[in-house]
């Protein structure tokens, strides 16, 4: 039996994020991984670090979204000295485009809104009429009545990202271990034993972080994540030479060239197969916002699940019955990745969650709903 | 490197352009074969480095024939007929589109 410090189940972003701050902090980690059969989310992001829209009705997530927006430059730069690999992170302010006057008035409503309940802690939104928006970005169709904007969104190279976190993960003397779904798992306070693959592994803390797997693994735990899968669908373009200064909700171009395009929201449960149907609502509103879009050749398009918790929210927990074991699910792999790594892991690395991710713990599904 | 064999049965040939220099070739090939047959090992710089790329797989997969074919920027070149009097261009990095002209 090989003994750890910790070991951190899923390879996916979020894994990954946490298995690498908590080698950072000098925990000998495990990092298990269980394949190409898994889901991976990870390797269908879209790629938005994305501030606006996120926590309506739940100040502590936008608090934490933007925590982790504020600390993803630091990131990038820290990825890059320690592993020379660019994540290719940028962070202009992103917009959200409105169709429609309908559009853009929900949007003002639900912007305000979240600048009201941030209270103290501010939102720097605006909403920006047509002509600001053209300012902004080339080529408007005239479909598009306007947009809000905030400074806070960006967006990242997603399989960059993943592949820096590995790399920095091993460079800092964390075990990777590829192919190793965990078979079984016995879970006493403080005393975790897994078999991964052939071997047996202990440590005295264990991080699920398996997405849509935690659901199964987390009760083996005391632990709970009644996650579900939720589809989302993305065609890329050729490269073309740079147009999009920023990135949008749905559309973005990335450092080389091509052009994103996303992201339907679809229950479907566990089928990642691609629909015309979707794809053409996808292009057809793409090209409603950018006219020009319709010019370009469409090279790659794919279909990943989000895990997604009931209300959207991510999961963080330590387990009441197995201290020592914590959890992570969410859906935001990218934008949450600076807090995953520089703000979690190191609570993870103590033994005890701050209290301010009390809010997030998957207890608030337990209470009934006041009638 | 790269030269016409010559069948038994010979297809009719077609002229086509690349790079502006007439070239010919049989009925039926792609214009990425007509660009070898130019004489062309490269057709391609690539969009972020400007690295020389040249047709490797010939079947579609592997994206290094891009080529600009009548105009259209990014055309897989190996995948496209010639046709008589078509007009094909190396790409020279990406592909640049005019958002005012749409």
């Amino acid at each position: 039996m090989r003994g750890y410090d910790a070991i951190v189940i899923g390879g996916g972003l979020v894994g990954s994020a946490i298995a690498y701050g908590l080698v950072r902090a000098g925990l000998k980690t495990a990092l298990l991984d269980e394949g190409d059969v898994a889901y991976r989310a990870a390797r269908g992001n879209f790629g938005l670090v994305w501030v606006q829209s996120k926590g309506l009705g739940a100040p502590h997530y936008q608090r934490w979204t933007r925590f982790s927006a504020e600390a993803w430059p630091s990131l990038a730069v820290e990825l890059r000295e320690i592993t020379g690999i660019a994540v290719g992170h940028e962070r202009p302010g992103g917009v959200h485009l409105c169709l429609g006057e309908g559009e853009f008035a929900a949007r003002a409503a639900m912007m305000e809104r979240l600048r009201r309940e941030a209270g103290n802690f501010g939102f720097a939104y605006r909403m920006l009429d047509r002509k600001e928006v053209a300012a902004l970005l080339p080529g408007l169709g005239p479909a598009v009545t306007g947009a809000s904007y905030t400074p806070y969104d960006g967006h990242a190279d997603p399989l960059a990202l993943l592949r820096a976190f590995h790399t920095g993960f091993v460079l800092g003397g964390g075990r990777y271990y590829p192919h190793s779904r965990v078979a079984a798992a016995a879970a006493a306070p403080g005393d975790f034993r897994l078999r991964a693959g052939s071997e047996e592994i202990a440590a005295p803390k264990a991080v699920l972080a398996a997405g849509l797997g935690n659901a199964e693994l987390a009760p083996l735990f005391g632990l709970s994540a009644p996650v579900k899968p939720q589809r989302g669908q993305i065609l890329v373009s050729e490269r073309v030479r740079p147009l999009l200064p920023l990135p949008t909700t749905t559309i973005r171009q990335t450092g080389e060239g091509g052009i994103m395009l996303g992201d339907s929201q679809e229950e479907v449960g566990f089928d990642t197969g691609q629909s015309p149907a979707v794809m053409k609502t996808i292009a057809r509103r793409a090209v409603l916002c950018f006219p020009w879009l319709a010019e370009l050749q469409i090279v790659r398009a794919w279909a990943a699940l989000r895990v997604m918790p009931p209300d959207g929210l991510p999961i963080y927990d330590h387990s009441e019955r197995c201290p020592g074991a914590f959890l992570a699910s969410c859906h935001s792999g990218v934008t949450l990745a600076a807090a995953h790594a520089g703000r979690l892991a190191p609570m993870i690395a103590k033994g005890m969650l701050d209290p301010m991710l009390e809010p997030f713990s998957a207890r608030r599904f337990d209470v009934p709903a006041a009638a | 490197m790269f030269r016409l064999r010559r069948e038994p049965a010979a297809a009719a040939m077609i002229a086509v352009a690349v790079e502006e220099r007439m070239v010919r070739v049989p009925a039926g090939a792609s214009a990425a074969a007509a660009m070898l047959a130019a004489g062309w090992r490269s057709v391609r710089e690539t969009p972020v480095s400007g690295a020389a790329r040249g047709p490797y797989c010939m079947i579609g997969v592997c994206f290094d024939c891009l080529a600009e074919i009548d105009g259209m920027a990014n055309r897989q070149s190996c995948m496209v007929a010639v046709r008589p009097g078509m007009k094909i261009r190396r790409q020279r990095g990406a592909r640049h589109v005019d958002p005012a002209r749409a």
